[in-house]
Formats: C-alpha cells, sequence, structure tokens
C-alpha cells in the first residue's frame, strides 16, 4: 500500500504525512506491550507463589498489580491507540497532522511521561487505589493536558481532510478522546493535601464515589478498550483483506447505540452492595441491552472478509485481526450474562472476573493491536513485506494456546471459589474456611502463570520480527525468487 | 435516515456535540440521583470520622493496594453474613475518601474484621503472614515496623474537612495529640474519646519505643465495621 504513495504521487499530490510521530508511538506500544506482559507474569506467579513478592515495599502484589494493570491498559493500549488513530486520521483524510512537528512530539514524550509518573509512583506507594485510576492528582492533572493536546492535533486533521465525509474509524477514534476526556476529569476531581506532596482526598465519598468510580472504570473498557480499538478494526481488517467494510447502515446503528448504551452499565460492578437497587437494575438492564451493538460491531468486522475467507489460510496477520473480533464476541457476550444479578451473585469477587477481563485484553485488545502493529511496520518503514509471515504464525499459535490457558483456568478457579465460598456441610455450616478456597486455587494459578509465559513468549517473538521487519530484512527460507525483494532491500540500504 | 446521516459525518462539530450529549445521559440519569435522593445513606448512630491515627492506617492501606486483594463490602447473603458479619451499610463508607469496597477477593472481606482478631494477632500476620496462617499467599509487611510519618496530619484532616468530613476546629488542632495518645495505653486519652466516641486506644504493634506504620495500619483495621451498633440498626428501622 505503501507503494501506493510513489505511484500516485504523479497523478494526485500526497500530502507530507508525519509518520515520525507513528513510528515513535509504535516502537513505544511494543515495549510497553512486553513491559505489561512481563509484569503480568510476574504478578502471577506472586499468587502462585508469594514468596516472589519479595517482602520488600516496591515488589508486593499490591504495589505491582496496578503497574501491570496500567501498563496494558494506558502504556500497551494506549500507545497502540495513538499510534493507529494518528495514523488512520491522516490517511482517511489525506491530510498532514494539525499542529505540527513539535506538538505531535510534545504528545508523545508527554504521553511516555505520563506513563513513566504514574508506573513510578506506584513503586513508591503513590496511589489513590482507585481501580484504573490510580495516578495521583499531579499525574491527573498532567494527562488532563496531553489529552487535549491529542484531541486538538485529531480534531484539526480532521478539519483539514479533503473527503466530506469523516470515515468511521475515526467516528470511533473521536468519541474514545472526548468521553475518556469526560470520565478521567469527574472520576479524578480530589483535594491534595498539599500542593508539594503527592496524596489527595477524593471529592466524592462512599457510595457515590463508588458509582462514580465504576461510571469511570467500566467505560475505560467501554471507551479505551472498546471504542478505540473498534476504530482500529475499521480501519485494519478492512485494509488486511482488501474488502470494504460489511455495512455502513450497521457502522451507523452500532456507533451511536454503543456509545449511548456503554455509559449507563457501571453499577453492574456493584451488584448487592450498599448501592441503591434502581440503580443497580438499571446497570443490568442496560448491560445486557449492551450484547446487541456489541455484536453489531463483531458482525461488522467479521464480514468484512465476504469473498475474502480464502485468506484467512495463507495470511496469519488477517487471522489474527479476525479472531480478535471473534475474542470481542465472546468477551461481549460473556459480559452482560456475568451481569446477571443472579449470575453476578456468583461471579463477583471471583477470579471469572479476571478470566473475562483477559478474554477481552489479551483475546480482543492486544490481538488485534498485534494484526494493527503487523501492519504498520512494514507501512511505516517502507518495507514491501514483514521479515516472516512463519513467525506471524508461530506469534499466533503460542498466543492463542496461552489465551485458552488463561481463560479456562480462571473460569473454572473463579466458579470453584464461588461456590466454595456459599457451600454448606449437612449440617448447616459454611464448609470451607476461606483459606481453604485459597490453596484450592494454586494450581489453576500455576496454569494462568503458564499461559502468561506463552503469551509474552509470542510478543517477544512479534518484536523479534518487526524489528528486523524495519531493518528491511526478509527471513532467508520465505525469499521468493529474489527477484521481487531485492530490489527493495536495495532501495532500503 | 442513512442519507440524513451524512450531516453529522461531514460536519465536525455536530458530530462532538451529538457524541457527548449520548455519552453524557447514562451518567447523569445514574449518578446525579444520588447526591438528591435522601434514602441513598441510611441514617444511623455511630458512624463518626475516622481518629488521626485511623486515618494515617487508611493511608497505608491505600498506599499498598489492599483493595487489589481484599473487599470491604458484605452482600446480604446467607454465606457471607455467616462468614463476614452483618451486609454493609452505605452509611460505614460515607466519610471514605475514596471508597475502598474493592473488586476481588483473593483474601478475606475485610468490611468487618475489626475486633475479630487481637492487635498481635494482626501485627505477627502483617510481618509474616504464614507465621499464623500457614497457607496465605499474602505478601510480608515486615518494613511497616519503621516509624509513621505524621508531621502533617492535621493537614489531613484539612484535606478531609474541604471534601465534607465533618472534622471541626478542635479536631484539627489536636491531630497530632490524638494520634499519640491513640497509640499509647498510658497517655491520657479522654479528649481523643470525646472526639472520636469508642475509640480504640493501644499499643497496636507491642512495641513501645515508637509510633510504627504497623500502629496505624492495626488501628484502622480494628475499627472497619464496628462502629454501627446493629442491636438498634435493624433491617426494619433501616427502612426509611
Amino acid at each position: 500500500m505503501d507503494a501506493a504513495s510513489g505511484t500516485l504521487a504523479t497523478t494526485r499530490a500526497t500530502p507530507d504525512y508525519d509518520f515520525g510521530v507513528v513510528r515513535l508511538f509504535t516502537i513505544a506500544a511494543m515495549a510497553w506491550g512486553i513491559a505489561a506482559f512481563l509484569v503480568g507474569v510476574v504478578v502471577a506467579l506472586q499468587l502462585a507463589f508469594p514468596a516472589l513478592n519479595l517482602d520488600l515495599e516496591w515488589t508486593t502484589f499490591g504495589r505491582l498489580r496496578p503497574l501491570h494493570t496500567s501498563a496494558a491498559v494506558f502504556a500497551f493500549g494506549g500507545n497502540t491507540l495513538l499510534a493507529t488513530s494518528l495514523y488512520v486520521v491522516q490517511r482517511t483524510c489525506r491530510a498532514r497532522l494539525f499542529g505540527g512537528h513539535e506538538l505531535a512530539r510534545f504528545l508523545f514524550w508527554g504521553y511516555q511521561a505520563f506513563i513513566v509518573m504514574a508506573g513510578v509512583g506506584y513503586l513508591f506507594g503513590i496511589t489513590q487505589s482507585r481501580e484504573y485510576a490510580e495516578p495521583e492528582w499531579y499525574v491527573d492533572l498532567w494527562l488532563t493536558l496531553v489529552w487535549v493536546v491529542y484531541l486538538v492535533i485529531f480534531v484539526g486533521t480532521l478539519a483539514r481532510r479533503e473527503e466530506p465525509h469523516i470515515y468511521v474509524a475515526n467516528w470511533f477514534y473521536l468519541g474514545f478522546i472526548l468521553t475518556i476526556a469526560m470520565l478521567h476529569v469527574v472520576n479524578n476531581l480530589a483535594v491534595p493535601v498539599s500542593f508539594l506532596g503527592a496524596k489527595s482526598y477524593s471529592a466524592f465519598s462512599g457510595t457515590r464515589d463508588a458509582l462514580v468510580q465504576w461510571w469511570y472504570g467500566h467505560n475505560a473498557v467501554g471507551f479505551f478498550l472498546t471504542a478505540g480499538f473498534l476504530g482500529i478494526m475499521y480501519y485494519f481488517v478492512p485494509k488486511q483483506a482488501g474488502r470494504p467494510v460489511y455495512s455502513y447502515r450497521l457502522s451507523i446503528v452500532h456507533f451511536w447505540s454503543l456509545i449511548f448504551l456503554y455509559i449507563w452499565a457501571g453499577p453492574h460492578h456493584l451488584h448487592y452492595t450498599a448501592l441503591p437497587d434502581w440503580a443497580q437494575t438499571l446497570g443490568m438492564v442496560f448491560s445486557v441491552m449492551l450484547w446487541m451493538p456489541s455484536w453489531g460491531g463483531m458482525i461488522n468486522g467479521i464480514m468484512t472478509l465476504s469473498g475474502a475467507w480464502d485468506k484467512l489460510r495463507t495470511d496469519p496477520v488477517l487471522r489474527m485481526l479476525v479472531t480478535s473480533v471473534a475474542f470481542y464476541g465472546m468477551s461481549t457476550f460473556e459480559g452482560p450474562v456475568m451481569s446477571i444479578k443472579a449470575v453476578n451473585a456468583l461471579s463477583h469477587y471471583t477470579d471469572w472476573t479476571i478470566g473475562h477481563v483477559h478474554s477481552g485484553a489479551l483475546g480482543w485488545v492486544a490481538f488485534v493491536s498485534f494484526g494493527a502493529l503487523y501492519f504498520l511496520v512494514p507501512a511505516l518503514w517502507n518495507r514491501q513485506r514483514l521479515y516472516s509471515t512463519m513467525l506471524v504464525e508461530v506469534h499466533f499459535w503460542i498466543a492463542t494456546i496461552g489465551i485458552v490457558l488463561y481463560i479456562t483456568a480462571m473460569w473454572v478457579s473463579g466458579i470453584m471459589q464461588g461456590l466454595m465460598w456459599r457451600a454448606y456441610d449437612s449440617l448447616g455450616f459454611l464448609q470451607y474456611s476461606f483459606v481453604e478456597t485459597v490453596l484450592a486455587m494454586h494450581p489453576f494459578y500455576v496454569i494462568r502463570a503458564i499461559g502468561g509465559v506463552l503469551f509474552l513468549t509470542g510478543a517477544l517473538i512479534m518484536a523479534y520480527n518487526l524489528w528486523r521487519t524495519a531493518r528491511g530484512d526478509v527471513r532467508e527460507a520465505e525469499r521468493t525468487g529474489g527477484a521481487d525483494v531485492a530490489p527493495a532491500l536495495a532501495a532500503a540500504h | 435516515m442513512w442519507l440524513k446521516h451524512s450531516t453529522i459525518e461531514t460536519r465536525i462539530p455536530l458530530m462532538m456535540a451529538l457524541t457527548l450529549v449520548t455519552v453524557s445521559i447514562g451518567g447523569l440519569v445514574e449518578i446525579v440521583p444520588l447526591f438528591t435522593i435522601e434514602t441513598t445513606i441510611e441514617r444511623v448512630q455511630g458512624v463518626r470520622p475516622y481518629t488521626p491515627l485511623e486515618l494515617a492506617g487508611r493511608a497505608i492501606y491505600i498506599r499498598e493496594g489492599c483493595y487489589t486483594c481484599h473487599s470491604q463490602q458484605i452482600r446480604p447473603f446467607r454465606d457471607e453474613v455467616e462468614r463476614y458479619g452483618h451486609y454493609s451499610l452505605a452509611a460505614e463508607s460515607m466519610y471514605d475518601h475514596p471508597f475502598q469496597w474493592g473488586s476481588k477477593r483473593t483474601g478475606p472481606d475485610l468490611a468487618r474484621v475489626g475486633g475479630k482478631y487481637s492487635n498481635e494477632w494482626h501485627a505477627a500476620h502483617l510481618i509474616n503472614p504464614r507465621s499464623v496462617v500457614p497457607e496465605s499467599i499474602m505478601p510480608g509487611y515486615g518494613f511497616m515496623q519503621r516509624e509513621l510519618g505524621y508531621a502533617d496530619i492535621s493537614d489531613h484532616l484539612k484535606a478531609n474537612r474541604a471534601v465534607g468530613v465533618p472534622y471541626n476546629d478542635e479536631m484539627v488542632k489536636n491531630a497530632v495529640a490524638d494520634l499519640e495518645a491513640q497509640a499509647n495505653p498510658e497517655a491520657d486519652s479522654k479528649g481523643l474519646e470525646a472526639r472520636y466516641p469508642k475509640a480504640r486506644v493501644a499499643d497496636f504493634d507491642g512495641d513501645t519505643r515508637k509510633i510504627s506504620e504497623l500502629d496505624a495500619l492495626i488501628a484502622y483495621l480494628q475499627v472497619l465495621g464496628t462502629m454501627v451498633d446493629f442491636k438498634t440498626a435493624t433491617p426494619e428501622n433501616l427502612r426509611q
């Protein structure tokens, strides 16, 4: 596709795209991804073997777990979203990034500074202990500034577009940027103890704080990890498949219904708590309804392959993208099921939730990101192809097996734990003490850690493959004749 | 209808405005009433702001990310009520900034852990969990035997007051003295007990030489779930 930029130049001027910043975000996404998976493996092992906490204050599970979740969501996911959105908005608008070179570099380094400030803070115990919103007030203020710059660059570029219509991927990116801004600001309202110290106290308390936090928390999933990544799907699946998006009407219906319904779903994290019943029920009903627009997106993504199904056999990158959409469909079915109060009574507080999150995070978010990065690196570094398709194949299978081990282990352990908590013996006493349930989970924690190691291994293979691709190498065994590859290599050096 | 959508997708300000309206509705409908409907928080006796030492302990609980493994919210199920005690009331976390209900029970719920174990048990358990619960997978927190930093504790009370916790001037003024009095059974704790009814005074970690982080954290753990007297707060008179 980048070959097009050369040939098209004669007929229609190609804008002077800023792909330099996209390259930076791409590298950061891959590096943070590996860091996130590595810390994930460490915390998984800590649950199986508590001695690995080392009993040092910087290495306990309580401090490393937010490091893992933030690295996965905001560092890996965030950099992927920034890389892809800044690429897609330029290509689909045929316009150079608004704000110029400096503003884009500020966005890149500003965002990395946010990640480092947040992560270092966790290790030193600087945290709000609000799930997925752990960074303290000064980091939140910094991110707000960086996010406004992101919005300005993105909307400014949209305004420069040569096409009258805004492409569907950009609706999702725009929805994600706007909504995350709203959620971030409201959920992090707090009063610092002093302007020289890190500690703050949240503006809301108790029940109200709980709902504000899960309104934020669920929509960090809904807009950061879903709407933004649907933007990725809407560009990279059609490009890789070489087919147009399946249905324009479905895009419209599922975009507006998805962003409308998602916001309501937060209370399903607070079933049977002190949150008023009416709010819980409202959250449950909207979570079940959310199944429909979610599957609208899945259908639109998967059916884009109409007429190109055969490519699944030969193109592991496309297979990765399509598998991600299939995992998306599975997770967004499981989610509504778990939001039903009767099911949630069993699943809440258990590993089932962790399994559900990871079928979404590993299967959907990470796989669609991998697919997009495999597409982007040859495009950004002007290479005709990846270093090795075979290594993508290896990555696909090793990561898929890792995910299956992970989620099945957590399903079993979660449901087992939930059942053990509520089990009664024949005399009417609770059958198990709490610590017996902890003991019973050990084998599943080991299996989960093995799944994580496989997933991490896959990512390392990917990083190697992308690095060789960027260098312009093509794996010896995969060179086709040499004649068609050699000029590309010569041009690269 | 589909043709009309082109009106939206060709105009950025319109698209942004409609998106913002669409994503605002759910939150407004669900969150705003929690601040206006009076029955959201039950009217019960006994819930008071945390003492300075408990507040410092809570800051340690937050610092260590205890919420990643422990919930503080008992659901109204037979097994939970038998295992942990009376289901949690909204009033019991009304001074919690932020709330720490948690979402995961890798370890047990702590909403009513107060008074269940002795101070000595907590100290031993925090320093090395496996010394008292061999199967435990909790990290050891021996480093909390270090001295507690509390010089700025009155600023913490002030920040809490700014977000709505009813700390009065007297509480703020005496914050340091109250903190020290609670950790020292020899001290005069009359003022502390007048300001914070039923505050538990003890040398929580058993080390008389200093006030440690363990002292603060255990003081916090020991007050959890103990403020409301459930002999009087029955479901019948909680209904409003």
